[in-house]
């Protein structure tokens, strides 16, 4: 696809929010339905390390039958596993990818 | 007339069995359990839409042929072209599906992307759902039975160096693991490495060596042409 003249004006949602190498929080929430964050991942701090495109409807809304204007981008976020779980064994460059609705996001 | 019909209805009501009893079994079945209550509600449910004519039966058999039609073989095939054909492998690192889709014809009737992750001499890819059992059916078919169970999807992110030992996959600490959480639109597929002294095999016979489970990353591909 062309590069976006500046004459083009995009709607909230329709631009990735996020940039590769931003640093981003999983929010804490644990709203009703069916949410597609696994509960060890929230409140985790990790780095978007890949835009996944295209954008895609928030499958939580449309779980409540609302989709109209709901496409925003799916991030692929690594976390060191020495992070997630005290007394990792591993490695220190092992790494867990996960693909994190842009809702879900915080800016650090 | 009308007390005749309310006798006939009452009648009707009382003088019928109407469903299974569910004092009787059938000695032919005596072996099998009861079904569950996840298989009590998929029957219902199915058979609910069908009556509602919102789905039918040759609809659900298709479903299952298209699912049939899905192996490890078909996977297999695209690891090989990777490991002869570097444009290929290019192509299928940039975008997974259309690369599946243009060389292959396989089709992703489930709208999901795929994310082919290389394994090379510094990392070490392995997928899970730990949710549910995301998978990318459209080119390996069904997940193996471990896959969808609690203890593999638990461990394989929280101790993937454990896990792998117990496939008989030692990773050097050196290499970085990456297990990848697969919860959403999008489907992995490991691409392993082409082992040694596999130079002089075609790309069929390469394809003969790549197993299923090399493809989730939990082992490595073998030289099993090797004497």
């Amino acid at each position: 696809m062309a590069t976006t003249p500046a004459t083009i004006v995009t709607a909230l949602g329709e631009e990735p929010i996020f940039a590769v190498g931003d640093r981003v929080r999983i929010s804490v929430r644990y709203p009703v339905g069916h949410y597609r964050v696994p509960i060890y991942m929230r409140g985790k701090q990790g780095i978007v390390e890949k835009i996944l495109k295209p954008a895609a409807i928030n499958n939580e809304e449309e779980g409540f039958g609302r989709n109209a204007g709901s496409k925003r981008h799916y991030y692929r976020v690594a976390v060191p596993l020495a992070e997630l779980w005290a007394g990792y064994a591993g490695s220190p460059q092992d790494r867990l990818l996960i693909e994190i609705f842009e809702t879900w996001l915080e800016r650090i | 007339m009308q007390t005749h019909d309310h006798e006939h209805d009452h009648d009707h009501e009382h003088g019928h069995q109407h469903g299974p009893n569910p004092h009787y079994q059938d000695p032919k079945n005596a072996d099998t359990p009861p079904p569950g209550y996840y298989e009590i509600m998929e029957i219902a449910v199915r058979e609910l839409l069908v009556e509602k004519k919102l789905i039918t039966p040759g609809e659900i058999r298709r479903q299952i042929e298209v699912l049939d039609s899905r192996t490890p073989a078909l996977g297999a095939k695209v690891v090989a072209r990777a490991w002869v054909d570097p444009d290929f492998r290019s192509r299928l690192l940039a975008n997974g599906r259309t690369a599946c889709e243009k060389d292959f014809g396989i089709s992703f009737y489930d709208d999901t992307e795929l994310i082919v992750l290389e394994n090379t001499d510094k990392v070490h890819n392995l997928i899970v759902c730990t949710l549910c059992s995301c998978y990318p059916r459209p080119v390996l078919g069904l997940p193996p039975d471990w896959y969808k169970a609690k203890p593999y999807r638990a461990r394989a992110v929280k101790e993937p160096r454990k896990v792998l030992e117990e496939f008989g996959t030692h990773i050097p600490d050196d290499v970085e693991i990456r297990v990848s959480d697969s919860t959403a639109m999008v489907r992995y597929l490991v691409l392993p490495q082409r082992p040694a002294g596999t130079e002089n095999l075609t790309e069929e016979q390469l394809a003969a060596l790549v197993t299923r489970d090399a493809m989730i990353g939990v082992i490595k591909v073998e030289n099993r042409s090797n004497p």
